[in-house]
């Protein structure tokens, strides 16, 4: 077995931010039930579950890297591949499904031919669903970079997509609400 | 509660017989010569309780309950025969055949195949539902052995026994539901794997053709999953004194 | 730090601070105002009371919910004398309006005001939203002033924790995230556990889609949880808690965490807990995304860190839970119903709701209807009244068709049976259950199937795959109601449905997984014409 590589690492050379990465599990004793909430601060710090960063988190709990990927893949909002620059989540929930949420979910992907989960091949766009935002009043509801569109249409979120993309035009009226930076299964 | 502590009475298949306080309702069964069909059950591992197929009817209501994982009690009434077990035996097999890519005429494990002759004696001749074929790449990258994920249950005997037989945890399940997969390591190639130690028990405790020794051609698989009793229980009832010791 | 805290002191101090300001002026900021706008609302109210130098007489005090959320941003202006008034969908440029009205003597807002003798309000009946809407939440100040606490101050000074079970026992208070399990019974079993370390854990994983129940408790009244379940702990003699709760409330997690802080330095949780020989600290874990980590085996698997892969029972978890010492999971509705349990007392709650389902329940409710948005009303009211008098009705020209409650784990209720009371036997009986509160309407142009379809696809994307017949059946199920409703249906599919229906429901190893086909079961028992009129069309092509 000589081709084989050691998949447990430390530290890539010179990244700070393993160190804040380290804070949070010296803070929490190295303890293993803390797995989860380390992977979000892992994915908080460098926005995505690289395999070396989940390498580094096992080495430092003690546990087996088969482990920690299981845990990582496991959980809908931990994400193995960096996002687009741009998000796009359309609530599916039952109160938006029951306003016709199915149809701007079928408009975007055809537009832009993704499958929700997936980015477009320049990183520009990310194309999620959402298990209810909570906002069930307002519904349909989008979410395009963390803020809450109300009311939504097909055309007028293909639309607003269109206008988050360029850079040029200007963004709808900004609501308040910043929703979770994801919005997978958010409710 | 009985007063001969320990011992309990229940019937099984009709049957008054005599058990053992702590017991399950499988060891009960197999003690006295009942067959229940079992995959992910592996004597000397923990107890998952997955595969669902070794559920039996409990109590005048006829609850189903898993035979693997469900303590007998004073007065308990199992069955393990009936039609509707059949039925949801047979359904809960023609699931899985739909769920992987199982040919059995080119299988290493054909004749040995614990899903195979689990299936045969359910009398499961055809599958009612949509086959998923899923797209499944097999790894052959390890020096001794191979995995064909298109075999694979996810009956986790495999992951179990790498942990708490062997100690070395290579095997984990990714992800979940239908994508649910098994994966070696940080999801490398099983050649890959640093933690392997090549031992081999993953493979023969493999109830399909899953997981295998390099070059078994078609039906040449044997297993020898005993061999996890025998190293569990002899651990536990310190059998082998360890090297150095009681000199 | 001195003794421990007067609450009494605590709360006479709010209540005189309140009533040396003039006015106070309440925002609903909750999830769904927040997204319709209710900060820049909150903003500028402030600023108009800034422009007439009235902003520290008059409070402007961000609550949470206040119940339509169809109709936000919501905003309540509360005169120190004279009747308070509710002002719906208030924008911007109406906050000068309201304020001017009020301050000024200016002309009346009248077309804002919303009736509060409308049956939405009068309706209901707060027990768990008791402060919801009323309160900020993040003060600690506001939930003493209401009372807070109180009961907690009572169980620990003058109740012996079986005395408190009995008490529980009494109320008949039944867990309210889906089961219905008596929380009296679920407390007696941990307090029976023999073990020097127990546990109880608050859920508030709740995963419905289209329920929000538990995110408005543990946001608009976070302190009502963490005494609902420090009395659970003393009653049980669990010595830590966990609240976990789901990643997607981000909100719900940063007030909690800010209650815990508060609560500890009022020295209500923690060490020496309101003088009394009571040491009780509470943790937050945050879930990330998984549905069946509401399920209790799951939820103590993901606090431990690990996949949220239900387990066997037994052992149950208040024989060998987290980490594999006893412990105990409450929903944070349930827990939040507690200080009104104890304060009150058992007669009192059960006055309220059946005979076998005391107390209110929370819903959310949404859908084709006039007004939606978060109710709690007594058990036992018919869903009828629901829809008709508290939702308004189904809007113009469209008529009711079905009600579902549970979520994914429930059923759809057609118009027959509307007038069915609202509790865990009733629904039942109808094939849905109570669950956690989701309760969404669909109106006539609703298609049975594809609604089936729809929960279908939820519970196949939220299968933890563990089990053979959650994992693969809700696959196929999910591919046969597909083939259905793209009319490639064959009349034996619908064999084949009923019967893998069955066989997940029978055989799946936790609830969620046997649950999973009730939107399926209860579509076939009450439209099978959509059903078979899927099916025969295809026969009729093929013809």
């Amino acid at each position: 077995m000589n081709n084989r590589r050691a998949d447990v690492r430390g530290h890539a050379e010179g990244d700070e931010r393993f160190a804040a990465v380290d804070t949070h599990i010296r803070k929490t004793r190295h303890s293993q039930d803390q797995l989860i909430q380390t992977l979000h601060v892992a994915q908080d710090i460098f926005g995505h579950l690289s395999h070396d960063l989940m390498a580094h988190v096992a080495t430092e709990l003690r546990l087996p890297p088969s482990t920690v990927y299981s845990v990582a893949t496991f959980y809908h909002l931990f994400r193995l591949d960096p996002p687009g620059e741009h998000q796009c989540t359309v609530c599916t929930g039952t109160a938006c499904f029951v306003k016709g949420s199915e149809s701007i979910v079928g408009k975007l992907s055809a537009e832009y031919g993704l499958a929700p989960g997936q980015t477009t091949d320049d990183g520009r766009l990310t194309l999620r669903t959402a298990r209810c935002l909570g906002s069930c009043g307002l519904a349909p509801v989008t979410v395009l970079d963390g803020r809450i569109q109300a009311h939504q249409t097909p055309e007028g979120t293909l639309e607003q997509v269109g206008r988050m993309l360029d850079p040029h035009a200007l963004l709808p009226e900004p609501a308040d609400e910043i929703a979770p930076d994801d919005g997978r299964r958010a409710v | 509660m009985p007063d001969r502590r320990g011992v309990l009475e229940l019937s099984l298949d009709g049957r008054r017989l005599n058990a053992r306080e702590g017991q399950t309702v499988l060891q009960v069964a197999r003690e006295h010569g009942v067959p229940i069909p079992t995959l992910c059950f592996l004597e000397g591992l923990s107890t998952w309780g997955s595969c669902r197929i070794c559920m039996v009817e409990v109590g005048p209501q006829r609850v189903l309950r898993p035979a693997c994982a469900t303590p007998v009690v004073e007065d308990m009434e199992i069955r393990t025969e009936s039609p509707r077990l059949r039925a949801h035996r047979r359904m809960i097999l023609e699931m899985l055949f739909a769920e992987g890519n199982h040919v059995c005429a080119v299988c290493v494990a054909n004749e040995h195949c614990e899903l195979q002759s689990a299936a045969a004696q359910a009398g499961m001749d055809h599958v009612r539902l949509e086959y998923a074929a899923p797209q499944r790449t097999v790894d052959a990258t390890h020096d001794r052995y191979v995995f064909d994920p298109n075999r694979c249950i996810l009956c986790t005997r495999c992951v179990r026994v790498c942990d708490e037989v062997e100690g070395a945890h290579v095997w984990d399940i990714a992800g979940r539901g239908e994508s649910a997969h098994l994966i070696a390591d940080m999801n490398v190639s099983w050649g890959q794997a640093g933690s392997c130690t090549d031992c081999g028990k993953c493979v023969t405790v493999c109830p399909t053709g899953a997981l295998f020794v390099r070059g078994t051609s078609t039906g040449e698989v044997r297993r020898a999953p005993d061999v996890v009793v025998r190293l569990t229980t002899a651990r536990r009832e310190h059998q082998w004194l360890p090297a150095g010791e009681g000199q | 730090m001195a003794g421990p805290i007067d609450l009494n002191e605590a709360a006479e101090r709010e209540l005189q601070a309140r009533s040396s300001r003039s006015c106070r002026i309440k925002v609903c900021c909750s999830t769904a105002c927040l997204s319709a706008g209710s900060g820049a609302t909150r903003k500028a109210v402030e600023d108009a009371l800034r422009a007439r130098g009235r902003d520290r007489d008059c409070t402007v005090v961000p609550t949470g919910c206040m119940g339509p959320c169809s109709l936000g941003p919501l905003v309540r202006v509360e005169p120190r004398e004279g009747p308070s008034e509710l002002y719906r969908s208030v924008g911007e440029a109406d906050a000068e309006r309201i304020v001017a009205a009020h301050l000024d003597d200016g002309p009346a807002a009248g077309d804002l005001a919303l009736d509060e003798r409308l049956p939405f309000f009068t309706s209901q009946r707060r027990v768990v939203l008791a402060n919801a809407g009323r309160i900020d939440p993040d003060r600690i100040e506001d939930y003493i002033a209401e009372g807070g606490y109180r009961a907690l101050e009572h169980v620990l000074h003058r109740m012996s924790p079986s005395e408190v079970i009995d008490v529980v026992k009494a109320s008949g208070l039944r867990g309210r995230g889906g089961a219905g399990f008596p929380t009296g019974s679920k407390w007696a079993l941990l307090a029976a556990a023999d073990s020097p370390q127990k546990f109880v854990i608050a859920n508030g994983d709740e995963g419905d889609p289209g329920a929000y129940m538990d995110r408005t408790v543990m946001e608009d009244d976070p302190h009502r949880v963490l005494e609902g379940l420090a009395i659970a702990a003393y009653a049980t003699g669990a010595r830590q808690g966990y609240i976990y709760v789901r990643a997607e409330y981000p909100r719900a997690v940063e007030r909690l965490e800010r209650a815990i802080r508060a609560a500890r330095r009022y020295r209500l949780l923690g060490r020496g807990i309101l003088g009394a020989d009571f040491t009780f600290p509470v943790e937050i874990r945050i879930g990330a995304g998984a549905f069946v980590c509401g399920e209790e085996t799951a939820l103590i698997a993901s606090v431990e860190g690990r996949r949220g892969n239900p387990s066997l029972r037994p052992p149950y978890p208040t024989e060998r839970g987290l980490f594999g010492q006893p412990s105990m999971i409450n929903n944070v509705e349930t827990l939040a119903n507690l200080p009104t349990v104890i304060l009150e007392g058992p007669e009192s709650f059960r006055s309220v709701g059946t005979q076998t389902s005391p107390g209110t329940k929370v819903f959310a409710l949404a859908g084709d209807l006039r007004t939606t948005g978060l109710i709690e009303v007594p058990m036992g009211i018919t869903l009828r009244r629901i829809v008709e008098e508290i939702g308004g009705g189904v809007p113009e020209g469209r008529s009711f068709k079905a009600a579902q409650t549970g979520g994914p784990s429930g059923g759809c209720i057609p118009a027959r049976h509307l007038d069915t009371p609202v509790d865990y036997e009733s629904l039942r009986s109808l094939g849905s259950i109570m669950g956690s509160g989701g309760l969404i309407v669909m109106d006539d142009t609703a298609r049975m199937p594809q609604v089936a379809r729809f929960f279908m696809e939820f519970c196949r994307e939220e299968s933890c795959g563990k089990c053979v017949p959650c994992r693969v059946g809700t696959v196929q199920l999910y591919g046969l109601l597909d083939r259905i409703c793209q009319g490639r249906g064959r009349p034996e599919d619908l064999e084949l449905l009923s019967e893998l229906c069955t066989v997940v429901r029978d055989t799946s190893l936790c609830g969620l997984g046997q649950s999973s086909p009730n939107p399926v079961t209860s579509t076939l028992r009450y439209f099978p014409q959509e059903y078979l009129d899927l099916v025969r069309t295809r026969e009729v092509d093929r013809a």
